[in-house]
Formats: structure tokens, sequence, C-alpha cells
């Protein structure tokens, strides 16, 4: 059996929860306060999740970074691989809000959208 | 080959240079920051003192008198800011009074004007914030404040208009006397000149004991301040002082020209001569003794903290002229408070020395007249918007504290000696010097250094050398 | 320059009903509001080359969970504002900083294809914003080489230019843009070594705490503050120390790191020079105007919101408050206003309780429903928020937490009100039991 220590962030009580799990098998979750923060707990250490945001590299424009996120959560575990594709992206401007600039970044599924626009230089 | 080299380009060595720019002679400035005013001038009380300080008939008090009364023609020649606010040496304790009595006798004999000493009911009515225990104070009118940074640039920038070169990046590290001729070393190739002009501030010493047996020694002596918001400056209208100590004038409190309020600095012998450093300690001290002497000062209204260095000399006196067993290597040196009060009067003296020693003529050509950055504030609603047509930049504020334009900006870098980094924009334009300290116009300040020089981002600095402003680009890695 | 929808000549020179100072999240729904509500002419003036404010450099999520029920980026959100603001065809000037203003309402404002001008309002909203503080304000001492940047400076740096402030970062402070910026600054490729915070408690969410912090193994350090900055030229060691409970280091507790950056988020403060200068009162706890029912200030037809008014920790609310803003202004310059009977009640913030907005209520005027929010000093558990209007409670409800750094609320019903006779004073604070 593997624990693991959160702190919850339902709330501004900021829990510190203590999960034991095996696997994917989740055997025990105390020191929550509320439902919110097992449901929390649970989903963390089997699905840990996260949006990115970041700035890809933008040529022709009035600017030289449009912003970006992933248009969804992907595992966590992904983030740095993430940045590595956002990294290495350039577009073209013009660029308009909720553009896809990566299609299916990493293999996850999900899409790197524009987040503001960008006109063209000049 | 040079007549004159002067090493430092300080306030004592601009003002030197601005007055041998009168004459028909071959002068440069080497100075090892990439501005002027980079080491201890950029850093003290920015007062021009009335002069009863120092000792009676030492050349601290002579220099320090005629300087200030040499001020409102410099000034108004400068096209630079001062303002005569007068100042008070407060006495909080009985025991201090006879101390003030020896002050004024000692300021009538070094012929300071004006000075009279007040008695409680009137130091009080002057200025409602002095503290409580106020029992007299030593007033003298014709003390003045001064934007030191301004003062040594407006200095250099006419020397540099009337022939005076002016090499920054340019450490000196070793001087000899080869034939007569002068050969310094530096990091940018050797000089050759006629006369130096050793104006080296805390490194003074290290260059009169290259050349003169006569040795001298000067002690960095640290201060710390505090710079207040403009809302905290009309706390007090003259400079306000303890009695001075052995160790200096004491922690003041001042407005300054531009109308914050200044207080310090503390008085602290250090071997570092770059150690401009504060500590947790001297800001302790600076606020506690502050309010020794003026009540209500609003702490929580800080914007800045510094230190300066002042050039002690051991023997606490302004050495100038040359060492008997070295001709023509002329020291301005242990140039410690009052110094900038001195400034124009220790360059006249020199100007003057070095003038006779090298039997130079005058130019007949010689620029007076300096025309500062313009500021649109000054201008009336109908000049200003004549000025924006003219010049849009003058309609684009880029420091939102100080109401600084582009134009200024643009102004600064694009003049004489123009600035080539943050900090010397900020000297010249006040941009980044108020109340968010450059937190909104830096990044603005620096897009316009990078267009109009077109230095690279990565390239520029805060203050020349290795204060990088940035470290790369994002994404620039993978690109 | 000017927006899309091109600024009438008339509204240049010489009158508008409603100018709105700043075009961020709070002038932007101040405007749309306004419009909404029947204003005719508004101008908003902004001294960025666009709108949308600070939000334009938060490109990280969490945006309008409240308004929108999607998280969104700060630029996203900016843009649905925006796009309102464009659709109803509300003028406004970009670049364009105001000067001054004026106690009857005539705004000064300069740029460069305008030059100087003035324009008289029926109505100013006051939307400019806050500040960071800077490091003066802490007096840490040190070295001032290049290196030291306000969170809000780096981040502006980052995401709207490109640049790497640094690559070996230590943060002071705990607000949300510094824990924010310790994750950006870690995903561009930065080594972020610590956060200090002073307080024994973080002023920025626990969410920001976890995904921007504990994600990438950073350390937070409470109850540390910075006590050395080495490096003459270029920032190139902080040493940071435990401090006791006045605050002051504790000698021995140093600890040095070895960082080419030092990034301060250390507060913001409310812009509020242009209030001043027009003779606006001020609150001095939350350095924003003083504000009534109908975000008013104690100036004739000018009212505030967003975070010039007081610091908020979600732009959803400032949306909300900048809407009752702009609605009130449109009522006032449209004459409909409910006439204010008999005085204004004061509401005092009392027992942990640090301000409220706003400050004064007229029971005859106000809408059936006002929201008051505050913030506490301290952070409580299972404490109690009570208002009292005079001696009486009439309401007393338990919190799980309550944290400086979340914004609180309560809603005052006006029936209740007017059924106390002689109505002095309302006071919300909290309570342990």
């Amino acid at each position: 059996m593997e624990t693991r220590n959160l702190t919850c962030i339902g709330c501004p009580m900021g829990c510190q929860i203590t999960v034991e799990f095996e696997g994917e098998t989740i055997r025990r979750v105390t020191g929550n306060s509320c439902a919110v923060g097992d449901k929390y707990a649970r989903r963390e250490v089997t699905h840990p999740e996260r949006t990115v945001t970041s700035t890809v590299v933008v040529t022709g424009g009035d600017r030289e970074r449009l912003s970006v996120k992933t248009r969804g959560n992907i595992p966590k575990n992904r983030i740095f691989d993430c940045m590595r594709e956002i990294n290495r992206t350039s577009v073209s401007a013009p660029v308009r809000i909720g553009d896809v600039v990566i299609h299916d970044v990493c293999g996850t599924g999900v899409d790197v959208v524009a987040t503001r626009n960008v006109g063209k230089a000049g | 080959m040079y007549d004159v080299v002067i090493i430092g380009g300080g306030v004592t060595g601009s003002a030197v240079a601005r007055e041998l720019s009168k004459y028909r002679l071959n002068v440069c400035v080497i100075e090892k920051g990439e501005d002027v005013c980079s080491g201890t001038s950029k850093a003290n009380s920015a007062i021009i003192h009335a002069g009863f300080d120092a000792k009676e008939g030492s050349l601290m008090a002579k220099m320090n008198v005629r300087g200030n009364a040499m001020m409102d023609e410099l000034t108004r020649d400068l096209d630079i800011p001062f303002r005569r606010n007068g100042a008070m040496v407060v006495c909080v304790d009985p025991a201090e009074r006879d101390g003030l009595r020896t002050l004024y006798d000692r300021g009538i004999a070094n012929h300071v004007p004006g000075l009279r000493i007040l008695d409680r009911e009137e130091a009080l009515a002057m200025e409602p914030n002095l503290s409580d225990s106020t029992v007299a104070a030593l007033y003298a009118p014709t003390s003045g404040i001064i934007c030191p940074f301004i003062l040594t640039i407006a200095m250099a920038e006419q020397a540099y208009v009337n022939g005076v070169d002016f090499h920054f990046n340019t450490e000196a590290e070793d001087i000899r006397k080869e034939n007569g001729i002068f050969l310094i070393r530096t990091g940018n190739g050797v000089y050759r000149t006629r006369c130096v002009v050793n104006a080296a501030g805390v490194y003074a010493d290290k260059f009169h004991n290259m050349v003169s047996a006569r040795t001298i020694h000067i002690t960095p002596r640290r201060g710390d301040y505090c710079l207040l918001d403009k809302s905290a400056g009309n706390l007090v209208r003259c400079t306000i002082f303890p009695q001075p100590t052995k160790l200096g004038k004491g922690v003041l409190v001042t407005p300054t020209v531009h109308g914050n309020l200044l207080i310090g600095p503390t008085a602290e012998d250090i071997d570092d001569r770059e150690g401009t450093n504060t500590t947790a300690e001297g800001l302790q001290n600076v606020i506690r003794k502050a309010g020794q002497r003026v009540k209500n000062i609003p702490m929580r209204e800080v914007i800045t903290s510094f230190a300066g260095l002042r050039a002690h000399e051991d023997g606490h006196e302004f050495i100038l002229g040359e060492p008997e067993d070295a001709p023509g290597f002329v020291d301005c040196a242990g140039i410690e408070s009052p110094g900038l009060s001195s400034s124009p009067a220790i360059g006249e003296y020199i100007g003057n020395l070095v003038r006779d020693m090298l039997g130079a003529g005058e130019k007949e050509n010689w620029i007076r007249k300096r025309r500062g950055i313009l500021h649109p504030a000054d201008l009336s609603f109908e000049e200003r918007n004549e000025l924006i047509r003219r010049e849009p930049a003058y309609g684009r504020i880029i420091c939102r504290c100080e109401s600084v334009t582009e134009g200024e900006i643009l102004d600064a870098i694009r003049r004489p000696l123009g600035a080539r980094s943050l900090d010397g924009i900020k000297r010249r334009t006040r941009a980044g010097m108020g109340r968010c300290q450059a937190g909104f116009c830096s990044p603005r300040v620096m897009e316009i250094l990078h267009r109009e020089l077109g230095i690279p981002y990565e390239q520029l600095t805060k203050c020349g050398g290795e204060s990088k402003l940035v470290m790369g680009r994002t994404k620039e890695d993978e690109q | 320059m000017n927006g899309s929808a091109t600024v009438k000549q008339e509204e240049c020179g010489i009158s508008v009903d409603i100018v709105i100072i700043g075009g961020g999240p709070a002038g932007l729904a101040a405007a749309v509001a306004a419009r909404k509500n029947g204003a005719g002419s508004i101008l908003i003036l902004e001294r960025d080359s666009e709108l949308g404010g600070i939000l334009n450099q938060c490109i990280h999520n969490g945006f309008g969970l409240h308004t929108f029920h999607e998280e969104l980026t700060g630029p996203e959100y900016a843009d649905r504002f925006i796009r309102q603001v464009l659709d109803l065809h509300i003028p406004y000037k970009l670049d364009t900083m105001v000067l001054s203003i004026s106690k009857d309402r005539v705004v000064t404002a300069m740029n460069r294809t305008d030059g100087m001008f003035k324009v008289r309002a029926g109505a100013i909203i006051l939307a400019m914003g806050c500040r960071e503080r800077p490091r003066g304000a802490l007096n840490i001492p040190g070295f001032r080489p290049a290196g030291i940047y306000s969170a809000g400076t780096a981040q502006r740096l980052v995401n709207i230019e490109g640049y790497m402030p640094g690559r070996e970062v230590v943060i002071l402070g705990s607000g949300d843009i510094g824990l924010i910026m310790a994750r950006r600054m870690t995903l561009e490729g930065a080594d972020v070594k610590v956060v200090a915070e002073i307080m024994p408690y973080s002023g920025g969410l626990k969410r920001n705490i976890v995904q921007c912090l504990d994600d990438f193994g950073i350390p937070l350090k409470l109850s540390h503050t910075v006590v050395n900055i080495e490096g003459k030229e270029r920032v190139s060691a902080v040493t940071i120390a435990a401090v006791d409970a006045n605050m002051k280091p504790i000698p021995g507790t140093e600890e040095r790191y070895r960082c080419d950056t030092l990034l301060l988020s250390t507060g913001l403060i409310p812009e509020n020079e242009l209030s001043r200068g027009m003779g606006v009162a001020l609150s001095p706890v939350t350095k924003g105007p003083q504000v009534n029912d109908m975000l008013e200030t104690n100036v004739p037809g000018v009212f505030a919101c967003g975070n010039v008014l007081h610091v908020h920790d979600l732009v959803d609310y400032v949306s909300e408050e900048a809407g009752r803003a702009g609605a009130c202004a449109a009522k006032y310059v449209k004459g409909s206003v409910p006439p204010a009977e008999g005085t204004d009640v004061p509401l005092l913030a009392e027992s942990g309780v640090r301000y409220t907005v706003p400050c004064t209520v007229n029971t005859g005027r106000m809408d059936d429903l006002l929201t008051v929010r505050f913030r506490v000093g301290a952070v409580y558990k299972k404490a109690f928020v009570s208002v009292y209007l005079n001696d009486e409670r009439i309401l007393h409800r338990q919190k799980k937490i309550m944290a400086p750094g979340e914004m609180e609320q309560v809603i005052l019903q006006k029936k209740h009100l007017l059924a106390v006779p002689d109505l002095k004073t309302i006071t919300v604070k909290i309570e342990s039991e």
C-alpha cells in the first residue's frame, strides 16, 4: 500500500489530505473535511490533470509571442512534453483567438489553441 | 596625445572638464562606468551646503562657500533645477546650545551669508514638524537642493559640446611618467597626456600613490538613505540637520529639488570601494535618527533605499593641486561632503591651475548656455499641443509616476553624451524614479533603447557592464 | 489610435456623458453596463496600446468561473468584454494617458495624435486598477543590481515581450502573481529556487500553491523574508531568513541562494493619484476611494470600481462591481437616481474585518439588495460573520474558513434596513461564536 499527502485546493482551508492506495485502487482518504476534498484527492492520485498555458513564437505579427493554452486538461506528467512541443511551434500572423495552434498535443487528444488575437505587422 | 586626461566622470571630474573646455586644450575624461555620475556622485544628500560646517580657513570651507555662491548662475547656464530652501541645524537638548553657537561663529568666519540662531518658537513656526523637544536652531538661508545627476550630466554635456572627449568603460589601471609625459594604462589602451587630473573619488588615493611618495589614504565611508514618495515631500521646507560630529553632518531630513523627501545618511567606514549595499542596521539607524529631529515622518511612504560612499581622506580635507613630488599630476582627492556643493569652485580652481600650468589661452566660441531636457509639464496647454503636433513622442507618457514622455526619453538618448542604459535614462529624465520604481516603465524604456540605439535586448543594461536586464528570449533554445 | 468605433468630434473636444478612466476589466464592464443602462455617449481612455488591461499579460487560466462558468485565460476573459464594447459601439482611445481630472469633472488627457485635450464628463468612472509595491517599500538591505523585478513586470516581459528576466530565480511574496510567475518561469526553463513569504500564511489561492509550486517541487517558506541581496551589477545571490512574530529576521536562520533574479510579489496598491488630485477621499485601509452604496465617491458624479477601489482576488467580482458602477453612473447622468433620504448610514468594519466596500448606505435610495465586500485581517476557522444594525444582530453566518487573501461578502436587504427606526450604524464583524 502506498500513501500520498496532498493539499486540497477546494477552498482556502487547504486541508492536508492523506490518500492510501494500491495502484489505481483508493483504499482510504483522510484529513479532508468535506466531500470536495475526497473527490479531489481520489482524482489527484489516480488521474492528475492540468491545463498548460504558455506562448508560442508568432511571425509577421504586431507582436512576437502568441499566448496559448491546452483546450482541456492534459495528464500532469505530460506538462513538460507539452512545453517542448509548444516551444518548437511557430505560427504566422494573423491569428484569431481559439485558432488551433497544435493539433492533439503529444498524443493527448487535446489541442493547443490561441488565447488572443494577433494582427499582421504594420 | 592629450594636454589633460581627467580620471573620473563624477561631479568633480565633470566640473573640471567644463572649466577646461573654456581653453584651447585637448582634454579627455576617462570613466570606468558606462556614464558620467556612476560612482560617489550618484548617491549623496543632494544638498548645496551653506558652508558653516567646514573648519575655518580650510579648502573645504573656501570651496564650499564659493561653490554655493556660484550655483545660481551656473544652474541658469546649465538649465537645471536648483532651489535655495535653507537649512536648519536643530538642537533638541539644551546642552547642545553651545555647539550651535560654535557652528554659528564658524559660519561667520567662513563668510556664510544670512546665518541666524532661531529660538524654539521661531524654528517651530518655520518648520512645524520639528521635534517637540526642539530647543533652538541655526538657520542658513543660502543652503540649497539640487539633483546631483543632472548637475554632473549637465556639466559633462557642456564640456563635451565644447570639445572635451569622454571615454566610458575605460578604467585606469596604472600611471607612469616618461620623459615628462604621463602614460595612463587602461583596459582600452594607453593614454598619453601632459597633465593628469585625479578625480577618481574613492580610488583617488590609488592613483595619487602611483605617482607620489607622499601617500594619501582614502576610506570609503558608506551612508544609507531612504527616499520617500512625493506625498511626503512637504513635511519640511528646509534641510534639517542634527549637530555635526566627527563622522560627518549626521542624518538629515530634506525635501529634494524634485519634491520627494530624503532622509540619511549613516556613516560607516568600510573596506569595499564598491560597497554600496544598504544594511538592515543602517536603514534602521536612518529611520531612528531622522525621527529625532523631525516628527511624523511617514515611513510607509519609502519608495527606495540606497547607499552612497564618501571618499574620506584621513586628514578630512580636500586635496587639490599637484603633490610636490609629482608636477603635472593634479589631485582632486578626498572630495567628500561638501564635495557636491564645492564642485563648481573646485572646477574653477583646478581649471585655473591647469590653464596656468599649460599656458593655455581661452577659446573665443565657448558655449556657455546648455539647453536642458524639455519638460512638457512646464508648458502651457497650447504650447504643449504645439509641441506634440511637431513631435508626437511628447504625447506619449512612458513613466506615469513622474509623467515622463517618450519625447524626453528620446532627447536623453539623442543629446550629447546621451543615455545608453536604464539608469542613464532615469538620471536624465527621472523615468523610473517615482513611486512604482520603474515597474511600469522599464519594459517600455527598454523597447525605446533597443529601437533607438539598435542594442539587442540581451545587451541592454541597467547601468553598463554585466548589469544585463534580460537573459535571452523565451523559446529560443528549441526554435 | 482610436477605437474602431471612431470618436465623434464633439466627444473629443467638448462633453461626454460618461468618461471611464481605464480600459481594463473594470473599465470594460463599467462601459458595457453604462451603455445597457441607457447612457448616451461614453468614452473609455486607456493608457496601453490595447484594451484589456493587466488581463492581457495574465495568460494563465482560472478566470471567469463565476461570470462565464468556464475557465478562461486572462486575454480570453478580456476579449469577452472587448467584443461587447465593440458590439455596443462604445468609443475608446488607446495609448492615452489621463493627466488630471478637475473636481467639476473635466478630464485632461493626452496622446500622440490628439495631443492634450479636455473632456467634460457628466459622470466619471475611476477604473485605473492598481500597481505593485516596489522593493523600497520593504527596505530590503543589500545592493541594487539588475535582476530585481516586480512579478508583474516579469510577467509582462515573459508573456508579452517574450524575454526571460533571468534563469535562476528567488521569489519574495506568495501573492498570486508571484505564484503564477513561479510556474511560468519554470515552464519557460528557469530554475525557481524558493518562494519566501514574510507572513505565516500565503496571500495566494491554495490552488495556486499546489499547481504553481507543489507541482514543480518549489519550496514555499512561510515567515521568511529576504535579508540580503548580493551582486554589484546583476543579482548573484539572495539570502532569506526566518522572521519572528514581529516580522524581524531571526539571526542564525539565514539561507543563501545563488540566483540571478529576485522577483517581488509583495502586494498591490490601488492607483489613486488621479483620484487624490481631484479631491476624492481615500480609505487609509484600502487606499481606494471611500464610496457609498452607488459606488460613488465623495465627489458627486465620480464613481469607482475594480482594483482602484480595493484590490480584488477574482476578476469576476471586478466585473460585477464595475457593472454596478456603470449602471449607477448611467442613472446619475440620466437623472434617474432615486433621491437620497435621510443621512447616509456608515458601515463599520470591526473585530477582524479590515474594511467594507461600500463605506456608507443611504437606506432610502439603495437597491433592494446590496452586496457588501470586505476582507478579514487574519485566518479565521469556523468563525462567524455578523452584521449588526445599531446593536441588533441581523446576520450571523458561520464560515469554515476566512483568510486575508480571500474577499468575503454579505448581502444586505433594504427591507431589513428600513425596518430599523433611527438606523445609525451598520457593523460587520467576525465573532468566534
